[in-house]
């Protein structure tokens, strides 16, 4: 049983699926239904490209449960190329490497085990190039 | 609207209180309010409590506590703005009183952290579960991320921010509520495990019980009941973004900003005006990143004015935290708000013992939601 929360996101989480705002053309990820920079309501779906770069970042060495098996392990606010952020975290990057500025490539990887039932949770990672 | 006082104070010792359930807590605190304030019944009551559901698997708090409380039919109102539950909690309180709706009012805050739960999943609700959480941040993470941001930005150290625990930890000493009493240096908080980068354990606030109550009247009553009455002459809140990636700096809280500018108009004051503040120090950075956008320092010389002691009670221009913030008092997300009100009413009655500043005549409260998605300020005056 996968929740319909899961399933619902899919788009953005697989395909990185945002809206870019026919008004003043912000991009917003995830999607929304009202500009929250101009209040438009005219969206238009784009794909966010898989590269970007590290705004800002923490390692975590300390997680709730369902992490914990995972530190240490970084996260980063990433700034893609179009502009659109969002929360990831760094995959196959020794933590060193990671860094304000770095650029980053965002890949497709599992993200958690769900629940109880450890039901396998994907989404996007970046990895430091 | 009518003015407002705060004319009564009570709280709980924070701490970890194994014997006592949440409801102990709020009642302990609420009646040392109401004997505090004299008063023989109250009006309304408001609750502010962040996640009593998933810390104690408890909901309806508000009609728990007023049935507990033994004030039955009273109208009892939940608020939740996860850690500035308190501070709206008292807000609401203040525009009940102000409106002329209620004349007294328990604004009164609680949480119960330490019976099992999974803390720091619980307190990572407060931020976006989909697309921050999911992704696996953690409270000291976000801000562990305005933390390096701003090191990289204006060049703050590691050494500012534990310079900020060191000066709470040194007022807490002197408050016999706080949850630890105890001095400690900067070699202590640099020398303290990581949990998350750059941000040590004696960076971050700790998981507490407790709970805090205050009682709100009409001015014109006050004298009723009391000559230790403070005056409310701002009470103010904004929202931000939910999600710390969407904002436009991670080195400023927009919500933080425009509260504080509805605060100041509304009490036609600077923020030189503000002769003392407790502000939400969740973490050390919090602390300086919020004494810039209070604007009592110019944006980016948060850490560097903590380190030259220009918030210390002893020597600072403005004293900050002065009870021990919720790094050393301790941080029961919905009490937090409510007992720093009662900071500001004790120093603005001379009651503050060897924390006492100077010469307080103006106290200013910030409280805040999440990585800043939420944010009350209330400025309070001696009469």
């Amino acid at each position: 049983m996968i929740s319909p929360r899961y399933v619902r996101e899919v788009p953005q989480r697989y395909r990185l699926e945002a809206s870019k705002c026919k008004t003043c053309g912000k991009i917003n990820f995830p999607p929304r239904l009202i500009c929250p920079s101009c209040k438009s309501r005219e969206f238009e779906t784009i794909t966010l490209s898989d590269k970007g770069k590290i705004l800002t970042y923490t390692v975590i060495r300390v997680a709730s449960a369902i992490f914990s098996r995972e530190t240490p392990y970084a996260v980063a606010i990433i700034e893609t190329t179009e502009g659109a952020k969002l929360m990831a975290m760094i995959a196959d990057t020794n933590l060193d490497d990671v860094a304000i500025g770095k650029k980053v490539k965002l890949v497709f990887r599992k993200i958690q085990d769900e629940g109880v039932s450890g039901l396998h949770c994907y989404g996007y990672k970046a990895i430091v190039i | 609207m009518k003015d407002v006082a705060v004319i009564g104070i009570g709280m709980t010792k924070f701490g970890e209180l194994w014997n006592k359930s949440i409801k102990d807590i709020f009642v302990e605190a609420s009646l040392k309010a109401i004997d505090n304030a004299g008063v023989d019944h109250i009006d309304s009551m408001y609750v502010g409590a962040m996640s009593s559901g998933l810390f104690v698997g408890q909901e309806h708090i508000a009609a728990v506590m007023a049935d507990y409380l033994g004030m039955g039919p009273v109208p009892s109102t939940h608020v939740e703005s996860a850690c500035a539950s308190g501070g709206m909690a008292f807000r609401q309180a203040y525009l009940d009183v102000a409106s002329g709706n209620s004349e007294i009012v328990l604004a009164a805050g609680v949480e119960k952290m330490n019976d099992g739960a999974d803390a720091t999943a619980v307190l990572a609700t407060a931020a976006d579960q989909e697309y921050e959480v999911y992704n696996g941040i953690t409270f000291p993470g976000l801000y562990a991320m305005m933390a390096n941001a701003h090191m990289h930005d204006f060049k703050t150290t590691p050494e500012q921010l534990a310079a900020v625990a060191v000066k709470n930890h040194h007022n807490g000493f002197n408050n016999p509520n706080a949850q630890f009493r105890s001095e400690i240096t900067i070699d202590t908080v640099l020398n303290s495990t990581l949990v998350a980068d750059p941000l040590h354990l004696l960076d971050c606030s700790p998981v507490t019980d407790g709970g805090a109550a205050v009682i709100l009247c009409p001015l014109d009553m006050a004298k009723n009941f009391t000559d230790k009455a403070v005056k409310i002459i701002a009470s103010t809140q904004a929202s931000g973004t939910i999600s710390l990636y969407e904002r436009e700096s991670f080195t400023s809280i927009k919500a933080v900003v425009k509260a504080a500018e509805k605060a100041y108009k509304q009490a036609n004051l600077k923020p030189s005006d503000i002769d003392f503040a407790e502000v939400h120090d969740c973490f050390t950075i919090s602390e300086i990143i919020v004494s810039e956008d209070l604007g009592f320092f110019n944006k980016g010389k948060g850490g560097f004015a903590v380190q030259e002691g220009k918030t210390s009670i002893e020597t600072g221009e403005i004293p900050i935290n002065t009870s021990g913030g919720l790094k050393s008092k301790g941080h029961p997300v919905g009490a937090t708000g409510i007992a720093q009100v009662i900071e500001l009413y004790e120093q603005l009655t001379e009651q503050a013992g060897k924390r006492q500043v100077k010469n307080a005549h103006i106290g200013m409260a910030q409280n805040m939601g999440g990585s800043g998605a939420s944010c009350t300020i209330n400025i309070l005056e001696a009469l």
